[in-house]
């Protein structure tokens, strides 16, 4: 369901603002998300101003400054700190993105602002419950189905047909393409989303898989493919580069192509 | 979302349009949303058009008078500009069909060439118009 305002729970007040040290030479804002489950209260906007010439260039870097120095409260995901592993997907500057490959600098705006990734419930602060996502991702059954008689050593692919899988391959699960799908948002429970649906399209068009059929069967669905209307919000954010729009183009192509 | 049968609040939902910096082609994609309900809106008025007519020249004099009035030409000029973006916006998701224009450089370009199409087209339509005394 569309619903363009946030449910009365989930309205973000103002919160408090950390000045900088005195000393502090080039000092920008970061306009931080906060929600303590524990206190019951709405969630806050706290404002940290940050002394960018002591920490490192990322917004991460930024984050673990705050929380090392200022305000060790703060909570959020990171992992990798290079782009691999997808822990610290954020909304930064209006934009998902990752938090460890996106710096401070290149956030537009006077403060830089950071939430959670949208439209999903907050655990704490800038972590968000990802669980349904993760169902979705379960659910396209990301694994190499077969029924020929497992030949003796691997199973083997051309070059040719391993190379329908780049740009498919390397997404990290990161959540950015999903939660930025104004589709996704307003029907959530029902369309996959971008990031399943790479991957369904990951497996449709593996060379080994024998499940094709099936496969397609399972997204012949008014709701889990064809709510992608294209808005190509997931292209634009993805921070691996990858093409979520167009793998659910080739998705709805492949299911033309079996019936004409 | 199982932390409720622990006594805590239940989760609050993050920001979504209340932080997003909009993308171009994102705006493309609700203009397209909003210049199909004009065009429902057109159909509406070209059904009464019809009626008006049915219903005798007075009733049609009345009913052409209030479109050809300021308000009237606004809305019929808006709904010119919606049925152009209409066709551009159905040409570029003609070339999304056969998996071409997904790069997001490219969509950006291509649904800012929408929009100038549409504008365009719908201004020449009415200088047409006007120059051959329709309006």
């Amino acid at each position: 369901m569309v619903q363009l305002s946030l449910p009365k729970n989930s309205r973000v007040q103002s919160g408090k603002h950390w000045p900088a040290p005195a000393g502090a030479k080039t000092v920008r804002s970061f306009k931080i998300y906060r929600y303590d489950p524990e206190t019951g209260m709405n969630p806050r906007w706290d404002t940290y101003d940050v002394d960018v010439e002591a920490c490192g260039p990322m917004v991460l870097d930024a984050l673990l400054y705050i929380k090392n120095t200022i305000d060790p409260t703060l909570a959020f995901r990171r992992s990798c700190r290079e782009g691999v592993c997808g822990s610290c997907a954020m909304n930064i500057g209006g934009r998902n993105t990752l938090a460890c490959t996106h710096g401070h600098g290149e956030v537009p705006g006077k403060a830089v602002q950071i939430s959670p990734l949208p439209h999903v419930p907050v655990v704490k602060d800038l972590i968000p419950d990802l669980t349904l996502f993760y169902a979705q991702y379960a659910s396209v059954e990301p694994w190499l189905h077969t029924t020929t008689p497992e030949p003796q050593k691997e199973w083997r692919q051309s070059p040719e047909d391993r190379e329908k899988l780049d740009g498919l391959y390397e997404c990290i699960l990161c959540a950015c393409c999903s939660t930025s799908c104004p589709s996704y948002w307003w029907n959530g429970e029902k369309y996959l989303g971008p990031a399943a649906l790479l991957h369904a399209y990951r497996w449709l068009i593996d060379s080994r898989d024998e499940a094709t059929g099936d496969r397609l069967d399972d997204l012949e669905d008014p709701f889990k493919l064809y709510r992608c209307h294209t808005i190509m919000n997931c292209a634009q954010v993805c921070p691996k580069g990858l093409n979520p729009a167009k793998a659910i183009a080739s998705i709805k192509k492949m299911l033309v192509e079996r019936v004409v | 979302m199982t932390e409720t049968s622990r006594g805590l609040p239940e989760r609050p939902l993050s920001p979504h349009l209340q932080v997003w910096r909009w993308h171009i082609t994102m705006a493309c994609s609700i203009l397209h949303r909003a210049s199909l309900f004009a065009l429902y809106i057109g159909v509406l008025l070209l059904a009464g058009w019809a009626l008006s007519l049915a219903s005798g020249p007075d009733h049609y004099a009345c009913y052409t008078g209030l479109l050809g009035s300021l308000i009237g030409k606004l809305l019929l000029f808006g709904i010119t500009v919606a049925v152009f973006y209409n066709v551009g916006y159905i040409v570029r998701q003609s070339f999304w069909d056969l998996g071409k224009g997904f790069n997001p450089k490219t969509a950006d370009m291509t649904g800012l060439a929408v929009i100038a199409f549409a504008i365009v087209a719908a201004a020449v339509t009415w200088i047409i118009a006007a120059a051959t005394g329709a309006i």
